[in-house]
């Protein structure tokens, strides 16, 4: 026996924050397999198999897997769980969406967004917005785990597993795909990028923005926001940092016209460097930040766009 | 067509939980308490459903201590019709709060459960899908958008890329995202009114629910604490310590 992980991708690139998952599963001992559902990803097993520590790869290629429908996804795992003792998955909007499905199918507990493994039983995990971490102990037989993929490393790349096609669960017909509204970005993702420089409130328009992205192609950084920057439509939706946006934590995280409200903080105080622009020296983004600079942004900003042309950047 | 909202009663959003010195919890005691954000969101859209004729009823449902009550009532000054609050002093996880919450809907025959996307005290995410799980009914996460449409429901989803479409078979269980709306203030001849819209009071025992807890808690601890940096004079001198102290750029 031993551990599923259930990979995550758009049936053409396995998403990294599988190879995260990956490392959390190693520690929970036993062989470790990735399931890849989707259509026409053959590409995606193939990546699922050079992880490290991965021994066997199960490969689901259906049309009812073409979108991850989780009424579908949930009914295959379902099925693969009599050969595991644990599945785990990464806490992206993908998992949280078919994983607890799993776990209530299974009549077991799911343990959300851990970021440690103590024992095969005991994990540690975030709760009331990071504010405190909880350790906590399964009683059931068989895990469901979803990994906060900030604090895991990646796993490397030499493994060569072998593929099993297997196949489709039956498939329910509750739902039905209609389309997507995908953003199109040249620029890092927010939850893989090294560089983040998150908007506000402050900025007050969808157009001021501009002076954030112009920062952002000096430092090969991705743009993040505020949920008041989202709800305001300065910014779409997928850009919130947050706690119930995406959690990030990049080697420098630059914040602009946001006041660090504990929402916001639960998604990004475990970046390595926080820097805060802010015209209130009160706000209290500058008791998290490094390095604190008091300023109206909109001086600021072109100002250090400049500085970093400068730095030949 | 009935809706059912179940709401929980969870610390306020303003205010920092602070772990007990003892670390066998959060410490609630004299904090302000609310009604979990994302559940005045669902209330909101469900009051919308039945002003627009969709719905013809909206049960409110909370699973917690007595004080639960006021939660249920704000949900009711909003517009809610009637109450049922499922009393225990225990903490009840996500599992069991939907399995209770499956034997209301069936019970009550709601055709559709609309719930928050998280709670933000456990941050767990999950009661609705193992809600939706466990009635063997379509679910619909993170929705920005829902129309109901005969016997489907078609919804927009926040997904990590963006905005996702889907439609699913009713009945559904859906949970709400941030941008499906603004919650109403109740008005204050709605708080009256609602004092008089019935609660009904029932325990998990009611309903053959085991609430035994799957999760032992061993500790509760602060997390890492960040020392606040130094206040910079100038954007040239934080791009030289960017560069030349922090290295990060
Ligand atoms: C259920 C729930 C979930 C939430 N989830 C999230 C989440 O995931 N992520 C999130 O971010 N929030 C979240 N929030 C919202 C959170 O509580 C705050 O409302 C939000 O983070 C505030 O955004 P902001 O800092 O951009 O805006 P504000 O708090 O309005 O701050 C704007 C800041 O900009 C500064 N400013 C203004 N003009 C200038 C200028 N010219 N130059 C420099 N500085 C300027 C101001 O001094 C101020 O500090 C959530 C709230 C709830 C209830
Ligand atoms: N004790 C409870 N009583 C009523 N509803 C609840 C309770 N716990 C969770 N819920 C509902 O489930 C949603 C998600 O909670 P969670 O899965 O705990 O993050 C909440 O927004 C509520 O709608």
């Amino acid at each position: 026996m031993g551990t599923l992980v259930v990979a995550d991708h758009d049936n053409t690139n396995l998403s990294d924050a599988t190879a995260k998952v990956v490392s959390a599963a190693k520690q929970l001992g036993g062989d470790v397999h990735i399931l890849v559902a989707g259509q026409n990803c053959g590409s995606v097993a193939d990546a699922s198999a050079k992880l490290d520590g991965v021994t066997k790869v199960l490969l689901a290629d259906d049309a009812i897997y073409s979108a991850r429908l989780a009424e579908n996804v949930a009914e295959l795992v379902v099925g693969l769980m009599g050969d595991y003792d644990a599945v785990l998955s990464s806490a992206t909007t993908m998992s949280k969406n078919f994983m607890p499905r799993v776990a209530a199918l299974m009549d077991v507990a799911q343990i959300s967004e851990i970021v440690k493994v103590e024992a095969p039983d005991t994990f540690v995990r975030p709760i009331y917005a990071g504010n405190a971490m909880q350790t906590v102990q399964s009683s059931d037989a068989k895990k469901v785990i979803t990994v906060r993929t900030t604090t895991f490393q990646a796993v490397g790349q030499g493994g060569s597993a072998a593929v099993e096609k297997i196949a489709a669960a039956k498939d329910p017909g509750l739902s039905e795909y209609v389309g997507d509204r995908l953003s199109e970005s040249a620029r890092p993702q927010l939850t893989s990028a090294k560089i983040i420089i998150s908007g506000g409130r402050g900025m007050q328009s969808g157009d001021n923005f501009k002076l954030v992205e112009a920062v952002a192609d000096k430092l090969k950084a991705a743009v993040g926001a505020s949920r008041a920057a989202v709800d305001a439509g300065y910014a779409a939706n997928d850009m919130q940092v947050g706690q119930t946006g995406k959690v990030v934590a990049p080697e420098l995280y630059i914040a602009v016209g946001i006041s660090g409200a504990i929402q916001h903080l639960a998604g990004m105080k475990d970046s390595k460097v926080i820097v805060a622009i802010n015209k209130d020296e009160e706000a209290p983004i500058f008791q998290v930040s490094d390095y604190g600079l008091v300023a109206d942004l909109f001086k600021a900003l072109p100002e250090l766009e400049a500085e970093l042309t400068k730095l030949g950047l | 067509m009935k809706v059912l909202v179940p709401v929980k009663r969870v610390i306020d959003y303003n205010v920092k939980a602070r772990v007990k010195a003892d670390g066998s919890g959060v410490d609630l005691a004299n904090v302000k308490m609310s009604m979990n954000p994302f559940d005045e969101i669902s209330v909101e859209q469900a009051v919308r459903m039945k002003e627009a004729g969709t719905a013809t009823e909206v049960i409110i449902a909370s699973i917690g201590p007595a004080a639960a009550q006021e939660t249920i009532r704000t949900a009711l000054a909003m517009g809610g019709d009637r109450g049922i609050l499922v009393k225990t002093d225990q903490t009840v996880e996500p599992l069991a709060v939907a399995k209770i919450l499956k034997a209301i809907t069936e019970q009550e025959g709601a055709d559709i459960v609309i719930l928050g996307k998280q709670a933000i005290d456990d941050d767990s995410n999950q009661t609705g899908q193992m809600l939706a799980a466990l009635l063997g009914r379509s679910q619909a996460t993170f929705a920005s958008e829902v129309k109901i449409d005969g016997d489907k429901a078609e919804v927009t989803r926040e997904v990590d890329g963006g905005l996702q479409t889907i439609r699913v078979q009713l009945p559904t269980v859906i949970t709400v995202d941030l941008r499906l709306n603004e919650p109403r203030y109740a008005s204050l001849p709605n708080i009256m009114k609602a004092r008089k819209k019935p609660i009904d009071e029932k325990t998990p025992e009611d309903f053959g629910v085991d609430i035994t807890p799957r999760l032992k808690v061993l500790k509760t601890t602060e997390p890492p604490t960040r020392a606040a940096g130094v206040k910079v004079e100038s954007v040239q001198e934080l791009v030289a310590k960017l560069r030349n102290e922090a290295g990060v750029i």
